[in-house]
């Protein structure tokens, strides 16, 4: 009874804690992250909750006894027992390395298993949870190009090219390829799929699917200089009819994305307004990842097999010496 | 080239920030300060103390308490700098844009991180393992007295040239890890980056020879008896953490020098043409980034493994264990860096190896926090401020830990990497773990330094506002994470969001409460230090070395070198009814002040400085008097002296007489 004033305020406070966490948690739920559109994304936020659960099993516990403990051992408690000179325990010992070791290896299955499943270079074998991917359907092609300060997109099939908006048909296997032309960025649609880097002169990959219509945000995810806060575009899911019209709006937009038109986009620029084009220059995406759609610039794969095939020249030169 | 552009270089009337508002409001309150501080140190006449005393001296512990105030100071900076940030977050919605814009803005999250990690904890942490290893370890300075000192200035005049950047020409804008291609020349000319650079390169040698300083002292100047397996744990996670230094920092300084390079010398390591390649960049920083994270830590685990045996009158629960999960943590925290960029392309099998032995790292990890716990069990556990922050670091830092293994499963990562879950996370961890612990150690061994307690009052009303403050600021930015917020954005346009923002803002609004009383506190405990005064030597009941002799320590810390027989080596002592000897004493053989140190850092900074504004000729003649000053220095014959055996005799009587009279 003489400590009841004291732990009254205690109680009230882990109460409060107690309103504020599960306020948070409730915050969490409806986010983007545990309630994505796209398959794939969807599985990342499972992944999630999962591996909290999983850890929670020790953390919780971890809490509990450092309060309990803290209070029960407090000095003023002459009732509980004191051993000053206990240090040692190899049951305890034990315990404390084996209980974390365990849940690592669960954990450590999880993400060998989803890291191998869910690598955003594995093209799709599901659309959703009840779906698979049937064999004749071929991805949607999607060249992406990070500008400063804006998203420049290429349908090679579609024989278009768009800025800042992109648009897919829902349930349609998409395959992303990635690069830059300056500085580095992130690829990020959070609805969608988790984000891939794009970096000049090299291409990333990224297999995703939409599941649900809807326009969702897209962005960068990797800061890239002045104008990154407004690197931002817009994704839409739409049905088959509904893509259709979107290229079809597109290819009304006369000017051809040729080379000249893009080294005037690539000219930096923040707050970029949607554009569509609806002709490409059928070389351009490989033009910009080998980084020669400047006139006179040598792309960087001729580069490289030049000196390739200088080196083999020298070895071979040098093995005959 | 003319004569003034070899002078001056790219220096000129227009690097200062005449046309911005905010930094020469700034610049007038610092100048108006800072020449009210000369003043007050012209008026009393310090001047020959501070530098006969202080700058000049190679006393491990005076020099120890320099990088303390350093990291305070710097503080100060970097956390300006947070509150502007979360100030700018919370505004900047729809219409409104903030009051800073993004060319101010993205060098004040740069300025931000650089500071924080190689300008306050890294000197924090730094001072403490100068303070605390020799006396931990019975030694009466470091191995090479000398180096320390320079250390301390290489590091010092580092800072002095981020602090520079805010008033002549500007600071980076590339993120605190400054990834090329957006660091390289192209995309990045101006004088920012190289300030970075500098800085950085001045500061690191710094921190490479003091831990190469450390290494040496603590292998080679423990007290008789003291063997490795009978080293305090701080002794032991402070040898780990210098060994880490060591094999670390030479990465930071290859990197940069290769990016220098690419920015001075027009060669192609990190661009995009000329068979550059920027991933090389972010790989060689992160093999050095991510043993820093365990270089700030480690040490403080060791803090806490003195506070909590110290404050619950009870042995370290497991002491082999902890030891080992040391050495593991050590080993491990080469091997996980490429979890910092799961999102580059690397295939799944890679992946998932770096993911796999992040993991790892929790359990050692989690064996200490069990070894806390059960060192607690059955204790009697004072409630004093070091053990509150150590309560506070291991309910906050289980948390930041659990959010650190949801980053290592990579697709996880792929929609939590960059964006403020991982803000998050890593705040919890730093501060949680880093800043609590050295608020813990200032509060444990102030008195040892001191002289004087610091006040509880203010300790707990800091602690407080830092606990609940960190949890407001930090709790918003988990639920922006998921939301699919990225990092350093300084405009949003989705008005929903705002709220997490403003009570972001609100907890780094306490956070400030809690510096305040913090300085409160040290200002208080100055005032009453009479009142707070530690005679004993040994005010909280402690149970190493450090606590054996007085408070302060004489210079020679130790007027007989101890003798260990057991880990909790002053515990043993007291227990077997040691009697501090009061007779027989001998002249001891001391190393001696230099100014060496101060002028050779000094020109490293000048050279550095012309360097980053192309002033050539300042660039040579700053080099050559490096070199001279370098070079007279190896003449100088005059490093040590002895202690008179008098002047010993008057110390060890002096407390002898203030033992008597506190009859302790």
């Amino acid at each position: 009874m003489r400590t009841a004033p004291t732990r009254m305020p205690l109680f009230r406070f882990l109460r409060r804690a107690a309103v504020f966490v599960s306020a948070l948690m409730l915050a969490g739920c409806g986010t983007v992250v545990f309630n994505a559109s796209g398959d794939i994304a969807r599985q990342q936020g499972s992944l999630i909750v999962h591996s909290t659960l999983l850890m929670l099993l020790i953390i919780v516990p971890v809490l509990a006894l450092t309060g309990l403990v803290a209070w029960r051992y407090r000095q003023s408690n002459r009732a509980a027992t004191y051993t000053p000179e206990w240090d040692h325990s190899t049951q305890l010992e034990l315990v404390i390395w084996m209980v974390p070791l365990l849940i690592i290896i669960a954990l450590g299955a999880i993400t060998w298993i989803s890291t191998h499943t869910l690598d955003p270079y594995r093209p799709l074998d599901r659309i959703d949870r009840g779906r698979a991917v049937a064999s004749d359907v071929k991805p949607l092609v999607v060249d992406v190009v990070a500008l400063d300060w804006k998203w420049l997109f290429i349908y090679p099939e579609q024989g278009i090219a768009t800025v800042n908006e992109a648009a897919a048909p829902v349930d349609r296997p998409i395959r992303f390829n990635i690069t830059a032309s300056s500085v580095m960025n992130s690829f990020f649609i959070p609805a969608v799929a988790g984000q891939v880097y794009a970096m000049p002169g090299m291409q990333t990959q990224l297999h995703a699917v939409v599941n649900k219509a809807g326009t969702y945000e897209g962005f960068s995810a990797n800061y890239s200089g002045a104008g990154f806060s407004h690197m931002r575009f817009a994704f839409r899911g739409v049905d088959e009819a509904g893509f259709e019209q979107w290229v079809a709006q597109a290819r009304a937009h006369p000017a051809p994305l040729d080379r000249p038109a893009y080294l005037q986009l690539e000219i930096p620029s923040e707050k970029a307004p949607v554009a569509f084009y609806g002709q490409i220059d059928a070389g351009l995406f490989d033009a910009i990842l080998n980084r020669c759609v400047a006139p006179g610039t040598t792309c960087m794969n001729q580069t490289m097999m030049h000196d390739m095939h200088a080196n083999g020249a020298a070895a071979h030169h040098h093995a005959t010496e | 080239m003319s004569f003034s552009q070899l002078v001056f270089g790219r220096l000129s009337w227009d690097a200062l920030p005449l046309h911005v508002p905010i930094v020469l409001g700034t610049f007038v309150v610092v100048a108006v300060l800072g020449a009210a501080l000369l003043g007050a140190i012209t008026y009393y006449r310090l001047w020959g103390t501070l530098w006969h005393d202080w700058f000049t001296s190679i006393d491990h512990k005076k020099i120890g308490i320099m990088y303390m105030v350093l990291g305070l100071v710097m503080l100060l900076r970097g956390f300006a700098d947070a509150l502007m940030m979360r100030l700018q977050q919370a505004m900047s919605f729809g219409d409104n844009v903030g009051y800073l814009p993004p060319e101010h803005y993205d060098q004040i999250f740069t300025a931000h991180g650089v500071i924080m990690i190689f300008f306050v904890a890294m000197p924090l942490v730094t001072g403490l393992m100068n303070y605390l290893v020799p006396l931990q370890i019975g030694a009466r300075d470091v191995a090479f007295p000398f180096l320390n000192n320079f250390s301390f200035w290489m590091t010092t005049f580092g800072a002095m040239l981020v602090m520079a950047s805010l008033f002549i020409g500007e600071f980076a804008r590339t993120g605190w890890l400054a990834y090329p291609p957006l660091s390289g020349i192209d995309y990045s000319p101006d004088v920012g980056m190289d300030y970075y650079i500098w800085a950085l390169q001045i500061a690191g040698v710094g921190t490479l020879l003091s831990g190469v300083n450390l290494v040496v002292t603590i292998v080679k100047m423990r007290a008789p008896g003291m063997s490795l397996m009978k080293m305090p744990v701080f002794t032991w996670t402070a040898l780990c953490t210098n060994v880490l230094i060591v094999a670390a920092f030479p990465v930071l300084t290859a990197v940069l020098a290769l990016l220098s390079l690419d920015r001075y010398a027009g060669t192609h390591f990190f661009t995009n043409d000329g068979g550059g390649n920027a991933m090389m960049y972010i790989n060689l920083i992160w093999i050095w980034g991510h043993p820093e994270v365990y270089i700030l830590i480690l040490p403080l685990f060791g803090a806490f493994s003195e506070i909590v045996p110290t404050f619950t009158g009870k042995r370290l629960f497991g002491y082999t264990s902890m030891v080992y999960a040391t050495i593991v943590i050590t080993i491990l925290s080469y091997l996980v860096w490429l979890h910092h960029f799961f999102t580059m392309g690397s295939g799944a099998s890679v992946n998932s190896f770096f993911g796999i032995t992040t993991m790892i790292i929790s359990i050692p990890t989690g064996a200490k926090i069990f070894n806390w716990l059960f060192t607690m069990y059955r204790g009697r556990i004072r409630f004093e401020v070091p053990m509150l922050w150590t309560l506070g670091f291991m309910t906050t830092f289980v948390i930041g830990g659990m959010t650190g293994v949801m980053l290592a499963v990579p697709p996880a990562d792929f929609v939590l990497h960059n964006s403020l879950f991982l803000i998050a996370h890593f705040h919890n961890v730093i501060i949680g773990g880093v800043l609590f612990g050295l608020f813990a150690a200032i509060n444990y061994w102030a008195p040892k330094a001191l002289g004087f307690r610091l006040d509880p009052f203010w300790g707990k009303c800091s602690f407080w506002f830092w606990l609940v403050g960190f949890v407001l600021a930090f709790a918003p930015l988990y639920v922006l994470g998921f939301m699919g917020v990225t990092r350093r954005l300084s405009h949003f346009d989705d008005p929903s969001l705002q709220i997490w923002f403003v009570i972001a803002l609100v907890g780094a609004v306490l956070i400030l409460c809690g510096i305040v009383c913090m300085l409160i506190q040290f200002y208080v405990s100055w005032r009453k230090r009479d009142e707070l005064r530690d005679v004993s030597g040994d005010p909280w009941d402690g149970r190493t070395l450090e606590w054996s002799t007085s408070s302060p320590p004489p210079d020679y810390n130790f007027a007989f070198t101890p003798r260990v027989h057991d880990t909790d080596a002053w515990y043993d002592m007291k227990r077997r009814g040691y009697e501090r000897p009061t007779t027989g004493f001998a002249a001891i053989h001391m190393p001696k002040n230099t100014g060496a140190g101060f002028i050779i850092a000094a020109l490293c900074a000048l050279c550095g400085f012309a360097l980053i504004w192309h002033m050539w000729l300042v660039v040579g003649v700053s080099f050559a008097a490096m070199l001279v000053a370098v070079i007279v220095h190896t003449f100088n014959y005059r490093r040590d002296f002895h202690i008179p055996a008098e002047d010993v005799v008057r110390t060890e009587d002096a407390r002898t007489q203030a033992l008597a009279a506190a009859h302790v």
